[in-house]
């Protein structure tokens, strides 16, 4: 038993450490997306909507193929492979975090901008204090979604040959002609994502601190 | 003696929304101490001058002058910080409060002091409470904008707006959003800041309370100040048929 429970742990890790990265780099590279989708110059708006539609548009598996492939045919070179997994979702997902982060944006009312300015408050002051707090509140349940989709994407990885969970779980069960790894693998990710959706309401919950005025 | 001393200086103001020529040469001024109401139907610019001189609209022409210093001007260019420096000169109360819901009201009222004028938290927080108890809400300074009632929430954000020490505080239909039983909280606050001398313009609908409290009044009509002066003047005595025509409706 602890020769195949292992070994998934240690695919657990792999799994958990692309979730981790995605989410470092694509939660503050979306807001970055954001930003740029609503730029003052016409070539970076009409530029950032066509990758947000690739991004959308296209299977991730496919993106994550291309990701880890096209290097090596233009350049001859390839990422390391759990480089390329984490670079392939971090531009998916940061489109999609955009997207999220438009709706928060447009939720708030332009009031608050409008008393912030009126007090003094800087730009980047209001955003940073004002704005972006209420939007995190706002779009906490679509995050919610979307962090879940995260964790049971990674299964992806092994695409391209990451010994994530999902591919651990695979080669024991082809192994052992037996489904037992696939079905422990998937308590895996229900646990992990159990653990995720009570975070999640543990944040809903400390945001309800305050309603809407 | 020299002229005297405007806190405001509104020359030959001119604001369009597109084709749309929302105020047409407007011209006023306001001194020291002064309360100025402005009267008049809906859609005839009131909000517009406000939000323009507060800087919230583009102004297409005119001069405007604030506390000495020219915000508007033909070929003035500002940047940011001269901006929000002139705009530190005048306090703006809107008419559905603008209040930030997600901090305590004492927060509300810190956060500019603060990230503005630089003041401590110490004594950011002793300006917030000495002012919400003047509003009559220091036990509440810990509460939220939602728990509060309408008559609470502006208040709060006439707290708020006198905390910078503003030379001129703007109003923009300060009851509007109240309900009728919440007006005479608010009106009570605007009339004893007026006993304090704080420089006022208040756009507002109650007729009693214009007549009340200011020093002078404007009707604006169509983009235009149509009638200016003295209370009674404007109420009692007016020249314009247009004038006349707007106060009957209140009449009776
Ligand atoms: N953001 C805007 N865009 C276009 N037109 C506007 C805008 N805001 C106000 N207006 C127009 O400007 C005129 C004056 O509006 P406003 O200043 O709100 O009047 P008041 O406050 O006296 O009721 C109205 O005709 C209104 O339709
Ligand atoms: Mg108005």
């Amino acid at each position: 038993m602890s020769s195949l429970l292992i070994p998934m742990l240690e695919g657990t890790l792999v799994s958990i450490k692309i979730f981790l990265f995605t989410l470092l780099f694509s939660l503050p590279l979306g807001l970055l997306v954001e930003r740029g989708k609503r730029s003052k110059i016409w070539i970076v708006r009409k530029l950032i909507n066509l990758y947000i539609m690739i991004m959308r548009g296209t299977p991730l598996i496919l993106q994550l193929i291309f990701v880890y492939f096209a290097p090596y045919y233009i350049l001859g070179t390839s990422f390391n492979r759990l480089n390329a997994v984490i670079f392939a979702y971090v531009i998916n997902y940061a489109a999609y975090f955009a997207e999220i982060y438009r709706g928060g944006i447009q939720a708030i009312p332009k009031g608050q901008y409008e008393a912030s300015k009126v007090l003094g408050l800087t730009k980047a002051h209001t955003f940073t204090h004002i704005i972006f707090p209420q939007v995190v509140k706002e779009i906490l349940p679509a995050m919610g979604n979307e962090v879940i989709t995260l964790v049971k994407d990674t299964a992806l990885a092994q695409t391209i040959g990451v010994a994530e969970l999902f591919r651990v779980a695979q080669t024991a069960s082809a192994r052992q002609f037996a489904t037992t790894p696939l079905f422990i693998a998937g308590v895996f990710y229900f646990v992990m994502n159990a653990g995720v959706s009570k975070l999640f309401d543990i944040a809903e919950m400390k945001l309800n601190y305050y309603g809407k005025a | 003696m020299t002229e005297e001393k405007y806190m405001i200086e509104v020359k030959h103001l001119v604001k369009n929304y597109g084709e749309n020529e929302v105020l047409k040469d407007i011209s006023f001024n306001v001194a020291q101490g002064e309360v100025l109401s402005i009267i008049g139907p809906s859609g005839s610019g009131k909000s517009t001058l406000l939000r323009a001189i507060n800087q919230l609209e583009t102004i297409e022409g005119g001069e405007v002058i604030i506390c000495g210093d020219t915000l508007y001007k033909e070929g003035l260019s500002l940047t940011p910080d001269q901006k929000r420096k002139i705009q530190l000169h005048n306090g703006l109360v809107f008419q559905d409060f603008n209040l930030f819901p997600h901090m305590s009201l004492k927060k509300n009222i810190t956060e500019a002091l603060i990230y503005v004028l630089k003041k401590d938290k110490a004594e950011a927080d002793e300006i917030a409470l000495s002012l919400l108890d003047k509003m009559g809400l220091k036990d509440r300074a810990d509460s939220y904008p939602s728990q509060l009632s309408g008559g609470q929430k502006q208040r709060v954000s006439i707290a708020r707006a006198l905390a910078l020490k503003p030379n001129v505080l703007w109003f923009d239909e300060p009851t509007s959003a109240l309900d009728p039983e919440l007006t005479g909280e608010i009106l009570k606050v605007i009339k004893d800041l007026a006993k304090e001398k704080m420089t006022m313009v208040v756009v507002t609908h109650e007729m009693s309370f214009a007549r009340d409290i200011s020093d002078r009044v404007i009707f604006m009509d169509e983009g235009l100040i149509a009638e200016k002066g003295t209370p009674y003047e404007v109420f009692e005595n007016p020249k314009n048929p247009r004038t006349i025509q707007f106060l009957n409706r209140f009449e009776g």
